[in-house]
């Protein structure tokens, strides 16, 4: 089983901070990290692998200090890595191309892995495009896999419902967080990964065209959340009489 | 011509509205597209639609490679610059599996569309909702996709008049198989349209406990329920028609209780539209309280039987 699996660096949400007086998010300094379903993605990789043995790729479009990052992936149980460095102008088709363009170049796959949607950005496009550019089908918001020789089956978590798929090979599948728990590598799965190469491979190597992005940021704005934060932390009972009387002063309580 | 496709009929109407107001701006005609759904055309025209493609085929269950090989046509054949998708689930995988056909860019999840310096621009919460990306499409086709109730549906006009148009498509197959639809366990809560919502988060101990929460919803009009994250993703308590947040259910009631919550920026962006909202939490350092109107420090298993009772008292 060839599998490739599609991995960004993200800035940790978490750990964003927001500027108290423009409301914007300070970016600068905030932590990277490998985006939280991505890994969802890999050890679902690794469990395929576990039983029915093959390759794991992993693929990403990133910074240099990307590298980083992606030695954690080989840690957990990838065999390669793959690193574009990301153009200077990019969007969501320019780095699918580069995506579908290095799958290409790798040549042999049965399955692509991609998180249903990394945790910055919240969009869910680079599975089901990199699925269109390959004309190959695609399960999104997949919650479980399982691998046979000529199918997989996956159950998918579309909220309301739950759908129940079958498809051949090649497929690309979007896992999502609850799928699976990440495993953490051992201390000796990181040592043994220093010897797994990441190779840098160039814009050039893997698109015939220069793309131009479709769509362009032209900024990234504050959300002004105006509240009363009027707190009562004395004596409950007063606490509860004049929160009372305040929802019934603005007519909520009626 | 600025298309619009959902599989969801309520939500094509609410993106007529919003195609139509771009459409007149433009000078663009208005194209909806139903999918198998002849019985719709009519409305789609009163709520705005010049002109509603019926494609017909033989594939009643959503296939995104079938559907997406239809709307790629449709766009093609029509000359569409723009595309409004409903962005639910389906239409999300459809909106950007079709942007890789059409080599468009796309937009998910957009609150605000609108024209400025001649270009098509959208608004959506991005980090975790932290911020909001202002972004400009740079060339056609443009490809954006808008969740329910961010507009509301134009007034049915009888005299608005359109075409219907029928269209036989036998494009892709997908290989893939459908071999079973279940609904998910729900306890037909609807926590997007409630007026008031009482919620719980990882505050309560254990599953029983969220009766303290249920006690107090049914004294407030409205006896809605929700949750964040942890009460149902997690640790299942709640189905998930009750989780309130970025990845769960928005919600912009008239009043909303977070009981236990810490409030993460997830769940925050799922209620920030509430008209008021209280917050009760053990730690006064919570998040939840830079987000609250009024909040009350304390311990939730002696607060919440005691608001419930005063508030009896208040309202009967």
């Amino acid at each position: 089983m060839n599998i490739i699996v599609c991995a960004k660096q993200v800035v940790d949400v978490a750990e964003i901070k927001v500027d108290s007086s423009t409301k914007k998010p300070i970016l600068a300094g905030v932590p990277q990290k490998i985006s939280d379903m991505d890994k969802n993605a890999l050890e679902e990789a690794i469990k395929i692998k576990e039983k029915h043995g093959g390759k794991i790729t992993v693929i990403t479009v990133g910074s240099p200090d990307a590298k980083e990052r992606m030695k954690e992936l080989l840690a957990m149980g990838a065999d390669e890595g793959v690193l574009i460095p990301t153009p200077e102008h990019a969007d969501y088709h320019v780095i699918a191309h580069l995506l579908a363009g290095a799958i290409k170049k790798k040549g042999t796959y049965d399955m692509i892995l991609c998180g249903e949607a990394s945790i910055d950005m919240f969009s869910g496009q680079m599975g089901p495009r990199i699925a269109g550019l390959l004309n190959i089908p695609q399960i999104t918001y997949a919650q479980t896999l399982t691998v046979e020789k000529n199918k997989v089956t996956s159950e998918r978590n579309l909220g309301e419902k739950t759908v129940t798929v079958e498809s051949p090979f090649p497929v690309l599948i979007t896992m999502t967080k609850e799928s699976n728990q990440p495993r953490l590598p051992s201390l000796m799965a990181i040592l043994a990964s220093s010897s797994k190469p990441i190779h840098d491979w160039s814009v050039d190597s893997v698109l015939t065209e220069v793309l131009i992005p479709k769509i362009k940021t032209i900024d990234i704005k504050g959300i002004p959340m105006q509240r009363k934060n009027i707190i009562y932390q004395d004596d409950l009972d007063q606490s509860i009489g004049k929160l009372i009387d305040e929802l019934t002063k603005v007519g909520v309580l009626r | 011509m600025v298309l619009v496709y959902s599989d969801d009929k309520k939500l094509t109407l609410e993106l007529l509205n919003k195609a139509s107001e771009l459409g007149k701006e433009l000078h663009k005609k208005v194209i909806a597209v139903t999918i198998g759904h002849e019985e719709y055309a009519t409305e789609y025209i009163e709520c705005g639609a010049d002109l509603v493609i019926v494609a017909e085929t033989s594939q009643h269950q959503f296939k995104v490679e079938e559907y997406t090989s239809i709307l790629e046509n449709i766009m093609k054949e029509y000359q569409s610059e723009i595309a409004l998708i409903g962005s639910n689930k389906n239409g999300k995988e459809l909106a950007a599996r079709l942007a890789a056909r059409l080599n468009a860019g796309c937009v998910m999840d957009c609150t605000k569309v609108y024209i400025q310096d001649k270009k098509l621009t959208t608004e959506r919460i991005v980090y975790s909702g932290n911020a909001i990306a202002v972004e400009q499409f740079l060339s056609p086709p443009q490809i954006v996709t808008i969740p329910s109730k961010v507009f509301d549906p134009l007034p049915k006009n009888p005299h608005h008049k359109g075409e219907i148009v029928k269209k036989k498509f036998d494009g892709e197959h997908s290989p893939l198989k459908i071999l079973n639809i279940q609904d998910m366990k729900s306890e037909g809560v609807n926590v997007e349209d409630a007026q008031i919502i009482v919620s719980c988060g990882r505050g309560f101990k254990k599953k029983e406990d969220i009766r303290l929460v249920s006690e107090l919803a049914d004294i407030l009009k409205g006896r809605t329920v929700g949750c964040s994250r942890p009460i149902a993703a997690d640790l299942k308590w709640l189905s998930e028609d009750h989780w309130i947040g970025l990845s769960g259910h928005k919600v912009k009631p008239k009043l909303y209780i977070a009981c236990g919550i810490s409030g993460q920026i997830q769940h925050i962006a799922g209620m920030r539209d509430s008209g008021v909202i209280v917050a009760i939490n053990k730690d006064p350092e919570a998040l939840i309280f830079k987000s609250a109107d009024y909040g009350i420090v304390g311990d939730l298993y002696e607060i919440l039987p005691k608001l419930t009772n005063a508030i009896k008292g208040k309202i009967g």
